[in-house]
């Protein structure tokens, strides 16, 4: 049996009065590829950025490797993100700097690689991507929302983190290139032999991205299994967030 | 009736928490700030570019500024030295003003209008677009990468800004009270320079470097703490000129108090 890269017990997480994980237990083991679903609000975004130390949790454990995170100082916040990359929900490229900038960013900041040295590994991240190297001088917002994302995914990978996180990353996409994206995005995955955690409710990218799958509702993880389990399943909070109906026990508030 | 008191209450203990709430989470920005910015690493690139937009680029508006300064304050002063026969005290009243106080103070206030707007605007886009998480995700301190070097870049530049607007100013009240008021040139400038006294700059320097920490850490602070979409980071660019403007007048009222009060 691996050995478990991310372990989650009792996660709590309010916004004042606003409960939005309310005891999420959940591991990840090393080399999975786990996918969070859940409808829009549900604390999905919440949890990955408890998970990253963005957020701080009310309550709870999150252990990364053995060491706990949840109450870590920036000295240990900062040798846990040298493992991880992340792909935002809107690329969020830093728009001030150039492409390959971008995709080199931890690379000249942290690792201190020479700029000339820096620039050669960005463009062979990009081309792994899919991007030709005369996109490496132009601005994020001189790209359409497809190639952005391509640069968040490089930017992602370029440090050849253990630990990738994947918040919606084909949303805002048409079905071709959010496939484009989800091929990429497996691609990358297993030629670093990284662990994934993705959150999204594209069912095409559960169906591709995922080894595991796991579904937040009301705050809790209420189901998990495989991706054939989950054609299978007769949970009927799952069987309606799948088929995408609005009649269930999902009561969508209007 | 004893609801009434309680609504009242309410209505009273709500802005005051929310009040003392802002103080103190400002003043905890106020700590992390200063603390990084005299902690390495040093973004030496990103504080140099900083330089340029905060001190290269004010230029034109703080030259501008200073000498209409100058010279409205000749034109005035004149005026009414004029009905005493004083007129010889024009030079030093112009010398006084603009060091003392017609440089730093608009220049402040035109840096905070120009610079403050920007920054908060700045950070607060990237606060709403995710791009200060991706910093710390990619093992950045937001607050040396982003927050440090513009402050500063604000101490430093600013004082130089105010030098510059000192002779600008200065030269403002010379060609109104030369080329209008028929001064003597010479004599106008041997009584400029014999009135010229070291703590005059010195106040006005001091002054600049404490509105420039203003006006970049209100910038910074609101950009920072900007949440929502674009009405967010607008709210967040008023509140930064509109806070910056008046803590510049409140200090330069206190720092003035601290040179001059008797």
């Amino acid at each position: 049996m691996s050995e478990t890269k991310i372990k989650i017990t009792n996660l709590h997480k309010s916004f004042g009065k606003k409960v939005v994980l309310d005891g999420i237990n959940l591991d990840v083991k090393k080399g999975e590829s786990l996918v969070v679903i859940g409808g829009s609000g549900t604390g999905k975004s919440v949890l990955i950025k408890c998970i990253q130390g963005l957020l701080t949790p009310n309550e709870g454990s999150i252990i990364i490797d053995g060491k706990e995170t949840v109450g870590a100082n920036k000295k240990q916040q900062a040798e846990m993100h040298s493992k991880m990359g992340m792909l935002f929900q809107g690329g969020a490229l830093f728009d001030s700097l150039t492409v390959w900038e971008n995709v080199a960013f931890s690379l000249i900041e942290n690792k201190k690689m020479p700029r000339k040295e820096a620039k050669k590994a960005a463009i062979s991240v990009l081309r792994q991507v899919g991007l030709a190297a005369d996109v490496a001088d132009l601005y994020p917002s001189e790209l359409s929302g497809g190639m952005q994302k391509r640069v968040g995914l490089a930017r992602a990978v370029a440090t050849k983190p253990e630990i990738i996180f994947f918040d919606e990353p084909t949303t805002g996409l048409d079905p071709i290139m959010a496939d484009v994206i989800n091929g990429l995005i497996v691609d990358s995955v297993k030629s670093l032999g990284a662990t994934a955690l993705t959150i999204t409710h594209d069912m095409a990218s559960v169906r591709k991205i995922a080894d595991k799958i796991a579904m937040l509702y009301h705050g809790k993880i209420i189901w998990q299994g495989t991706v054939a389990e989950l054609e299978k399943t007769d949970n009927e909070y799952v069987r309606q967030f799948i088929n995408g109906s609005s009649h269930g026990p999902i009561k969508v508030e209007i | 009736m004893s609801n009434k008191i309680e609504l009242f209450l309410r209505a009273l203990g709500k802005p005051l928490v929310k009040f003392t709430m802002r103080l103190g989470e400002l003043t905890l920005f106020i700590g992390r700030s200063i603390y990084n910015c005299i902690t390495p690493p040093f973004y030496f690139k990103l504080m140099g570019r900083q330089f340029m937009d905060i001190g290269f680029y004010s230029l034109p508006v703080v030259g501008l500024t200073t000498i209409f300064a100058g010279m409205v304050i000749a034109l005035q002063s004149y005026t009414g030295f004029a009905r005493f026969g004083a007129e010889s005290g024009v030079a030093s009243v112009v010398l006084i003003s603009v060091t003392r106080e017609l440089a730093p103070a608009l220049s402040g206030l035109m840096v905070a209008g120009r610079i403050g707007a920007a920054m908060a605007a700045e950070i607060g886009t990237m606060r709403v677009t995710e791009q200060i998480d991706a910093l710390v995700t990619l093992s950045t301190n937001p607050f040396k990468y982003l927050v440090a070097p513009r402050i500063i870049a604000g101490i430093v530049v600013l004082p130089i800004l105010v030098l510059i607007g000192d002779v600008i100013g200065i030269f403002g009240g010379y060609v109104v009270c030369v080329f209008k008021l028929g001064f003597n040139p010479a004599n106008y400038i041997n009584s400029t320079l014999q009135n010229l006294e070291s703590l005059d700059i010195i106040t006005g320097v001091v002054k600049a470097a404490v509105f420039g920490f203003i006006i970049t850490l209100m910038g910074c602070y609101n950009g920072y703490k900007s949440k929502g979409g674009a009405q967010g980071v607008g709210e967040a660019t008023t509140n930064a000129v509109v806070s910056a403007s008046i803590l510049i007048l409140v200090f330069n009222y206190i720092i003035t108090e601290l040179f001059f009060a008797k």
